[in-house]
Parts: C-alpha cells; sequence; structure tokens
C-alpha cells in the first residue's frame, strides 16, 4: 500500500483546468520531489494530497484511503512560509501543535528557546518549523521548498533529518523548484501546465532537450547579437547557452553579426528542462 | 576604473557583521555574492550601494547616480503602475534614451502588457523582474543586486539572469547575491560568504578545483561529522585525498570550507 497513490487526478477552477489527469505515488521510505515552474500545478496537486482541496476528477489514496482526518493526523506538512505563529515562543509554537495531534511537545531546538519565533534568525526558526511538522512522528512528511535561503552545511544538516524519517519508514514528498534540492530526492516528478510531463531520475527528468553552447572570446558580443537576434540567451561564466535553440540559426546569427565563436550542443541541465517545460517547449 | 572593497569590515555596535572581505568588481562581469542567512551578503552590498559606510577598509564606487541598487524583496514602489514606477526612476535623474531601452526592456521581461497594472498586483517573479529592470534601466556603471532571484519560480529567474548578463554585456560591473549555489555558476566570479567572512572566492570552477583531499561518495561514512546527504547516500570529505574520490560541485566545496572553517574554531 503506497502512503500516497494519486490516479488520474484533475482539479478544475471554473474553465481553468489547475491539474490536468495527474498521476502520483509516494512510497514508504521513499522521497519524491516534484518539479515545476510556478503555475504548473505543483500547490495545486499538494493542496489535494494533503486533502484540504477536493479533486474536480481522478482519486486521491493516502494510506490505502480517502483523505480525512485520521489520514491528516499521520500526515506532517512543513509550508513554504515554515506556518509558525510569530507572535507566540518556540515552546508555545510546539505546544500548540502538539496539542492538535494529541501528543506530547518536544524539546525546543538548541538556542530558540524564549522570545518570540518572529524574533528568532531564519535558520532557528527553520528548525522550529521542523520541530513542530515532525513530532507527531508522521508516516507521510510534505514539504515545500524546506531548505530554500540557507547555508549549504544548514541544508545538508536539514536533509539529513528528513533522510532519518525516510530511513524509518515515512514517505517523503518535496515540492521544489530549486536544483539544490531536487538533488536529495530519490525520484523526481516534473509539471507543466497541469500534467506530468516526465518522471525519473535527472536523466530521465531532462529526457532529449539540449541547450546550444556558445564559446567567443568575447562573451559580450555573442551574447549581444544573439539578443539583438531575438534568441534567448543565458550566461554562464563565460558560455553563452541556448536552451532548446537551434544550432544552425545560432550560426547564422553570429556570422551575420561577424562574431567569432564555436557553437556546440550539450545536454540540457535539469533547470534548462523546467524552463523549457514552463515555456511548453520541453517534454 | 574597477570597483569594489578592499580589507573591508563593518560593525553595528560590537558586532562584526563583516570582516576582510576584498572583492574587486571589474566593469562587464558579473560577480555573485552567495551565503546563507546572515552570512554579511546584504551589509556588503549596501556598502557597494553606498547605503552603509565601512567601518573599517575602503569602497571604491562611482557616484551614486552610477549606481543600480535593487534591495531584497523590493520590487518596486507599490502603489505606483509598472509605467510609473518607470518614470519616478528616469525623472531621478538625467538618462539619455531611456524611454525606449525602458520600452526595451519591459518588452524582453513580459512586462510590457502590465505597464498600466499597480506594482502590488504582480506577481512575486513580475515585481521581481521590474525591480530589476528600474535598477539597471539609466545604465548604471556599478549594478547592485541583492537576492534578485529568491523565491522566485525558475521562468522568471532565468528571464533575470537574461537581463543581468545584458546589463553585464553593456558594461556595467554587476554584484548580485543569492543564497542558491546553483547561480554562482553562472557568475564570472563567485564570493562565499560565511558568518560575515570571506569562505571561498574565485571564477566557479577554479573554487571547485580548490578542494583540499577528495570528496567520495559512500553508503555509511566512516565519519559523521565530515559526511552529508547527497540524495540516499552520503558523501564524505577525506581531507587527505582518495583515489576513489568522485567530482565535487561548487555545493560540496561549499560545504566542505564550511566543515573546515567549523574544525578550524574547534578549541
Amino acid at each position: 500500500m503506497s502512503a500516497v497513490e494519486a490516479r488520474n487526478v484533475t482539479r478544475r477552477f471554473g474553465d481553468f483546468v489547475a491539474v490536468d489527469r495527474a498521476d502520483l505515488t509516494v512510497e514508504a521510505g521513499e522521497v519524491v520531489g516534484v518539479l515545476g515552474a510556478n503555475g504548473a500545478g505543483k500547490t495545486t496537486l499538494m493542496r489535494m494530497i494533503l486533502g484540504l482541496l477536493p479533486v474536480t476528477g481522478g482519486t486521491v489514496r493516502l494510506f490505502g484511503q480517502a483523505p480525512s482526518r485520521e489520514t491528516r493526523r499521520r500526515t506532517g506538512y512543513l509550508p513554504q512560509g515554515l506556518g509558525l505563529y510569530r507572535d507566540l515562543t518556540a515552546e508555545e509554537n510546539l505546544a500548540f501543535s502538539a496539542a492538535a495531534f494529541a501528543v506530547a511537545a518536544q524539546a525546543v531546538p538548541p538556542g530558540a528557546g524564549g522570545g518570540l519565533v518572529g524574533r528568532l534568525p531564519l535558520g532557528l526558526q527553520r528548525q522550529v518549523a521542523f520541530a513542530a511538522a515532525l513530532q507527531h512522528h508522521p508516516d507521510l512528511l510534505v514539504l515545500d521548498e524546506p531548505t530554500s535561503g540557507v547555508a549549504p552545511l544548514t541544508r545538508a544538516r536539514l536533509w539529513d533529518r528528513i533522510r532519518e524519517q525516510a530511513a524509518g519508514g515515512t514517505a517523503v514528498l518535496v515540492t521544489t523548484h530549486y536544483m539544490d534540492e531536487a538533488r536529495q530526492a530519490d525520484r523526481l516528478v516534473l509539471m507543466a501546465r497541469g500534467r506530468v510531463v516526465a518522471r525519473g531520475g535527472e536523466v530521465e527528468i531532462v529526457g532529449a532537450a539540449r541547450a546550444v553552447v556558445v564559446r567567443a572570446a568575447d562573451w559580450a558580443q555573442a551574447f549581444s547579437a544573439l539578443e539583438a537576434a531575438g534568441l534567448a540567451a543565458s550566461l554562464v561564466g563565460r558560455d553563452v547557452r541556448l536552451p532548446g535553440a537551434d544550432p544552425a540559426a545560432v550560426r547564422d546569427t553570429l556570422a551575420a553579426a561577424g562574431v567569432a565563436a564555436t557553437v556546440d550542443t550539450a545536454p540540457a541541465t535539469l533547470e534548462e528542462a523546467m524552463v523549457l517545460a514552463g515555456r511548453g517547449e520541453g517534454p | 576604473m574597477s570597483w569594489g572593497v578592499e580589507g573591508l569590515g563593518v560593525s553595528f555596535g560590537s558586532k562584526a557583521a563583516l570582516e576582510g572581505v576584498t572583492l574587486d568588481l571589474p566593469p562587464g562581469q558579473i560577480t555573485a555574492v552567495v551565503g546563507g542567512d546572515g552570512a554579511g551578503k546584504t551589509t556588503l552590498l549596501r556598502v557597494l550601494a553606498g547605503l552603509l559606510l565601512p567601518t573599517r577598509g575602503t569602497v571604491r564606487r562611482p557616484e551614486r547616480a552610477q549606481v543600480g541598487y535593487l534591495s531584497a524583496r523590493a520590487g518596486g514602489f507599490r502603489d505606483l503602475t509598472v509605467a510609473e514606477n518607470l518614470e519616478f526612476v528616469l525623472a531621478a535623474g538625467r538618462a539619455p534614451r531611456a524611454g525606449p531601452r525602458a520600452d526595451d526592456l519591459l518588452e524582453r521581461t513580459g512586462l510590457a502588457p502590465f505597464r498600466s497594472r499597480l506594482a502590488r498586483d504582480l506577481s512575486g517573479g513580475m515585481r521581481q523582474k521590474l525591480g530589476v529592470v528600474m535598477a539597471l534601466v539609466r545604465e548604471p556603471a556599478l549594478l547592485v543586486l541583492d537576492e534578485p532571484t529568491t523565491g522566485i519560480d525558475p521562468v522568471s529567474r532565468s528571464d533575470l539572469w537574461r537581463l543581468i548578463a545584458l546589463a553585464a554585456a553593456r558594461g556595467a560591473a554587476v554584484a548580485v547575491s543569492s543564497v542558491y549555489l546553483d547561480e554562482a555558476e553562472r557568475a564570472a566570479w563567485v564570493l562565499v560568504l560565511h558568518e560575515g567572512r570571506p569562505l571561498l572566492a574565485g571564477p566557479p570552477h577554479r573554487v571547485v578545483a580548490s578542494l583540499p583531499g577528495s570528496v567520495v561518495e559512500v553508503d555509511t561514512p566512516t565519519d559523521r561529522d565530515r559526511a552529508w546527504r547527497r540524495a540516499a547516500r552520503w558523501r564524505e570529505w577525506r581531507p587527505e585525498g582518495d583515489p576513489a574520490g568522485v567530482a565535487p560541485g561548487l555545493e560540496d566545496v561549499v560545504i566542505v570550507a564550511a566543515l573546515a572553517a567549523e574544525e578550524g574554531g574547534r578549541p
């Protein structure tokens, strides 16, 4: 029995289809990452999985049941804004959420005691939010960009904690649009325009998407010529990359502008694949 | 003329927010300043923008009118429309050919259809784009952007980086802060700050190559204090080197530097 099993799930708001026949499963002990640009349908799908929003079509099963108060009790949720009461202390926040789940409150993370949560540094607020989401030992953990904005070492330590939960059998569902977080998942699902457009590891998500790579002695000259021709270029170090572009068009544009450069193609990065999918040009 | 800071220190009361920071910002180069919350990124950028004076060291920056600055989470005046925000910036100083340039920037960023919309009614990504357009419409010699992409979705983020590259291609020196290391790889030079001090600096590939020892990928780490997660497996730092070492990423190198700093600070 999967912790999460969404089958053919659709959600409409009037004429707008926010989620379009999406499938998603998360097994116990597994970390699944849902990627996508704004408007891809990540948040709507997540809200249906949390039981906060009814589906228009298809089915959502949590631990083999329809979403209910019972399944909610077995779920921990860490929203992007952390979901803490800023005018309460860390102790009060933990006591409040513990009472809601009828469990004993956990100890306050070191250094977070005393003052109001809203006055704590962001890193400590995040630790309090983690403690609040985990203290009822959920079987399913839903995390929305759980480590965005923290330093790499701190992020690595937060992921240690998430992995400990997974090792103990908790199913973990993470939504993100940051590559540093996506790399921590066992499996990825890429959404675009409400649909699941790719799934698997980084290789499967990138699929056949490629980028044109331009190297010139003067990157600025190459970049300006491509931009003037209406080609969307991005700069990576001193390489100019054009995800999804036609190499012949790039060569012609550079030649016409008299810019000496080498033009190759390379597999797209995970981020480029996500941008292409978000623009409707991807998988 | 190259802008930047030398031996910069900034204290607020008895607390040092920054110490020992030297950074060169040549024209036409994008420099990324990365670090977590409280690393000192905003303090450094405020010094470069001329909003804060150094407590120690020196700063070289152009006159005020030649600096474009976007503070973290700014994105225009909420109660003005997109067009009014730009008019306001342009009215604040002489800026030849600025009108057509503003139109061009609005087209490139997809903001053109929203000229008459109030800034407060724009999406987060659109507001950040407006903020960056406002900072660079007058073609400043030095462009200082504080976390322009935090909380922004990948499509808008890619538009923002296009704008930033465009400013650099036209000769601006650009300093941009970020909490995301994958963004640092877009820059020609990266400065990693950690608790107010420089942790690493250089072109991203040179920073990666500077890793002391090796990073290995293992199922069970031998030293938990030197190990961190990468999906279901672990990465572990072996300072003495290890033939089984994997090709590290910038993130690995920053983690190792932070671990080394912690170890160095131990009694």
